[in-house]
C-alpha cells in the first residue's frame, strides 16, 4: 500500500493539471506521469503484463502519437478563454463534483468481501495465466480485436492522406516555361540580380544600381521591400562620419588606428 | 481494495469535467483517455479482489481498443484542422444553421 498512498495524490495532482493547463503539451506531460504511476499500480497489484503493456503502449506509443499531433497542429493552439455558452465551466465542475462525491459516497458504503489476491492465478506466471485466458475463453475477442486494428490503420491511412489538387511541377516543366517565357515576353530566364552590386554596401536590404545610378528594384527580396526596410539612396554611415569629421584629412588614428 | 476504486473513481470524475471544460480538441481526447486509464485501474483491481485473470484481460482489451481510438481519432483531428485551420471544438459548428 505503500506505492498506493504515494502515488496517489501524485495521480491526482497530474490529472487536475490535465485539466487546468493552459498549453496543451503540458496537459499531456501531466497525463504521461498518471499512466506511468498507473504502470506501478498495476505491477503493485499482481499485474506485471499489463505493466509492461501501460509503459509500452500508452506512454510510449499513444503519448508520442499525441505529441505529433500536437507538434502538427501546432503547440500554441491554446484554448480559447471565453465561453461558448454562458456559464458552462462552471456548471461542469459543479456536475462533475456531485458525480464525483455520489460514486466515490457510493462505493464507500458498499461491503466487498476479503481480498482473495492473485498468488493462485498468477501461479505460473501472470503472462501464462492471461495467456490462457486470451488464446481460450476470450479467442474470438481476441480475433476481433485483430480486425479492429486494420480497420483503425487502414482509416488513419484513408483520413490523413491528402489528395493533391494542382499539376505537380518537375523541374524539366519549370525550365520549359522559363524559356517560353523569354521567347514571349523577354523575362530573362536566369536567376534575379544580386542586391548590393555598384552600391555602396553589399547587404541584402542594398539594391543593385543600374549603369545610370539608379536603384534595381527587383535585386531586392519583396518581403524586405514589404517591411519597408530597404536602404534609400546613398543615405550611409560614412556620410555622416563625414559630416562629422568635416573638411579635415582623414587622419590615421580615425581609420587606421585600430588595426 | 476501496481505495483503488476510489481513485480510479476520482480520476474518472476529472477525466469527464475536462472532457467538459476543455475546448482543445486534444486536451479533450487526452482528458478521454484518462477517463479509460481510470476503468482500467478499477480492472485490474478488481481482477485482484476476486482472484482471477478476467479482469486484466478486459483491461488489455481496453488499452487495444483505446489505441485503435487513438489512432483513428487523432487522424480526425488532424484532418479537420487541415480543412479548418484550428483545433477548437468550438470552431466546427457547421451544423449549427
Amino acid at each position: 500500500m505503500t506505492a498506493f498512498w504515494f502515488l496517489a495524490p501524485i495521480m491526482v495532482i497530474a490529472a487536475l493539471g490535465l485539466v487546468f493547463a493552459r498549453k496543451a503539451v503540458h496537459a499531456a506531460l501531466c497525463l504521461a506521469v498518471v499512466m506511468i504511476s498507473l504502470a506501478v499500480l498495476y505491477a503493485a497489484q499482481g499485474a506485471p503484463f499489463l505493466f509492461a503493456v501501460q509503459i509500452i503502449v500508452y506512454t510510449g506509443a499513444i503519448m508520442m502519437l499525441f505529441l505529433f499531433v500536437l507538434m502538427l497542429v501546432g503547440v500554441d493552439s491554446s484554448d480559447a478563454v471565453k465561453e461558448t455558452i454562458g456559464g458552462q465551466r462552471l456548471a461542469a465542475g459543479i456536475i462533475g463534483l456531485i458525480f464525483g462525491i455520489t460514486v466515490v459516497l457510493a462505493i464507500g458504503q458498499t461491503v466487498s468481501g476479503a481480498v482473495v489476491g492473485l498468488k493462485a492465478a498468477n501461479g505460473n506466471g501472470n503472462p501464462y495465466g492471461l495467456s490462457e485466458l486470451l488464446f481460450g475463453k476470450y479467442v474470438l475477442a481476441f480475433e476481433f480485436t485483430s480486425a479492429l486494428l486494420i480497420t483503425a490503420a487502414l482509416g488513419a491511412m484513408v483520413l490523413a492522406h491528402k489528395e493533391r489538387l494542382t499539376v505537380r511541377h518537375s523541374q524539366a516543366d519549370i525550365a520549359a516555361r522559363r524559356m517560353r517565357e523569354y521567347a514571349e515576353s523577354g523575362r530573362h530566364p536566369g536567376p534575379l540580380p544580386a542586391p548590393g552590386v555598384f552600391a555602396r554596401h553589399n547587404a541584402v536590404d542594398t539594391p543593385a544600381l543600374l549603369p545610370d545610378g539608379s536603384p534595381l528594384e527587383n535585386s531586392v527580396s519583396d518581403s524586405i521591400v514589404g517591411r519597408g526596410q530597404v536602404r534609400q539612396g546613398f543615405e550611409d554611415d560614412i556620410d555622416k562620419l563625414v559630416e562629422q569629421v568635416g573638411d579635415e584629412q582623414p587622419s590615421d588614428e580615425l581609420f587606421g588606428g585600430e588595426k | 481494495m476501496n481505495e483503488y476504486i476510489t481513485l480510479s473513481l476520482i480520476l474518472f470524475t476529472i477525466g469527464s469535467v475536462g472532457v467538459l471544460v476543455r475546448r482543445n480538441a486534444i486536451v479533450v481526447f487526452m482528458c478521454i483517455e484518462l477517463m479509460l486509464n481510470a476503468t482500467n485501474l478499477a480492472f485490474v483491481s478488481f481482477s485482484r479482489q476476486n482472484g482471477n485473470l478476467d479482469g486484466q484481460v478486459a483491461a488489455f482489451f481496453v488499452m487495444v481498443v483505446a489505441a485503435a481510438e487513438v489512432v483513428v481519432g487523432l487522424s480526425i483531428i488532424v484532418s479537420i484542422y487541415r480543412a479548418r485551420r484550428s483545433a477548437s471544438v468550438d470552431e466546427a459548428s457547421l451544423l449549427k444553421s
